[in-house]
């Protein structure tokens, strides 16, 4: 390879998706998930760093086989190798940290068809080279997991008045113990994560007036 | 009969895949630009909905069930495959939309040049998976079962974009703050309609 390991362009691929490209308020990829496994902030983290992991991995091994993959199979190929690592992914969460992955279980299945994986792997992977693909993957599952965690904050602090678990806002404060203060049950359900999703869309496009749509 | 209405008119309006589920977003948001294009992937959705979940009902009846194999021959009673129908269900939805992909860019090539990337992503639209995991779920009697339900949720998908892309078309006349406009009032549109759509839960069929 020419470029030195974190050339100026490499390091470009990492931070890029964390605000101009970011997947999920630029790019419009892994928004199902987005909007399933934000309730709450703990598994919106572990979540995050599952895509993290299946999103480099996969993006490696295409990237090493995009010169033998015919161009007809190529999506069955490109799920064959998403399943296996989720698969993977699946395996080491059971046995590790098993109480979050039983809290998980279905999420996990549904990296599988996290959209993610699939646009990154048909718009970098299949031109690129393995080590600047890890990187392109490293970073779009960054920028993947920073809105997961702005969004299980804001939903995981109104709906329930938790953060990981832990009591937030004091018992003292709710009506049904003398207060003046009702948890937002609309955080918690599903309409809600689109609509802090768009704010946060607003809020980055105020700041990076660039991305603005015409 | 009255058993199939019911099965139809519930998986489009009371578990609306967009609505009541938000499964297969990606894709919605991104092409809900225009009702045309919005049309193309809604009946491409419908057609594979309605083709891959009565491929894997037979599938998860006749090979993965626990059981499901003594058809073949009674010493398989005990084999339970059931293990294997996220990676077997996942091929059947890849090789379809593999097929439709090559009829839409046979037959409609200015169709196929709109839909982009969106056509190979219908693969890995979580509608498409999503409506075989719950058919599996669901336990259905026979095939027409199966068959109306995924019809139905295809349906229910394409009714979904359509509103959103006629909301979006509108949009564009209205005096939507600039860094608001495009994907985030999207979302806030979508929103707002899902929590208009939880009315419909309420419905007993």
């Amino acid at each position: 390879m020419s470029d030195p390991l974190f050339s100026k362009k490499h390091l470009k691929l990492l931070t890029d998706p964390l605000n101009s490209s970011n997947p999920i308020t630029v790019q419009v990829l892994g928004i199902c998930s987005a909007l399933a496994v934000t309730a709450q902030l703990k598994p919106a983290v572990v979540m995050a760093l599952s895509v993290m992991a299946v999103l480099a991995f996969a993006n490696v091994i295409i990237s090493l086989l995009r010169n033998t993959i015919p161009n007809r199979i190529r999506i069955i190929v490109q799920l064959v190798v998403i399943a296996a690592l989720v698969i993977l992914v699946d395996q080491v969460l059971k046995a590790y940290v098993y109480d979050v992955s039983k809290q998980l279980s279905v999420f996990v299945g549904l990296i599988i068809t996290n959209c993610i994986l699939m646009g990154r792997l048909e718009a970098f992977a299949l031109g690129n080279r393995p080590w600047p693909s890890f990187l392109d993957g490293i970073g779009n599952g960054a920028g993947y997991s920073v809105i997961l965690i702005i969004v299980g904050f804001f939903r995981e602090l109104f709906g329930s008045g938790t953060l990981w678990g832990f009591r937030i806002i004091p018992e003292s404060w709710y009506i049904t113990h003398g207060g003046f203060y009702a948890n937002n049950g609309m955080m918690i359900l599903p309409p809600m994560a689109l609509i802090v999703i768009g704010i946060i869309i607003w809020v980055q496009r105020m700041r990076n007036r660039k991305l603005i749509e015409e | 009969m009255e058993n199939l209405f019911n099965i139809f008119v519930k998986s489009i309006f009371i578990e609306n895949m967009v609505f009541a589920y938000f499964l297969g977003m990606c894709s919605f948001l991104a092409v809900s630009k225009s009702v045309k294009t919005a049309t193309g992937l809604g009946v491409a959705v419908i057609f594979v909905l309605g083709i891959t979940v009565p491929v894997d009902y037979l599938l998860e009846n006749y090979v993965l069930k626990e059981g499901a194999l003594a058809w073949l021959n009674p010493s398989f009673a005990s084999v339970d495959l059931s293990f294997l129908s996220f990676i077997m269900f996942i091929a059947v939805i890849a090789s379809m939309v593999q097929l439709v992909e090559m009829i839409v860019e046979k037959f409609a090539p200015v169709l196929y040049n709109q839909l982009g990337i969106f056509l190979p992503l219908i693969a890995v639209n979580c509608a498409i998976l999503g409506g075989s995991l719950f058919m599996q779920q669901k336990e259905f009697l026979n095939i027409a079962e199966a068959t109306t339900y995924g019809v139905g949720s295809g349906i229910g998908w394409f009714l979904a974009i359509i509103g959103v892309a006629a909301i979006r078309e509108k949009l564009q006349y209205s005096n939507v703050p600039a860094p608001l406009r495009g994907l985030g009032i999207t979302f806030i549109v979508t929103g707002l309609m899902g929590l208009a759509f939880m009315g419909f839960m309420g419905i007993k069929l």
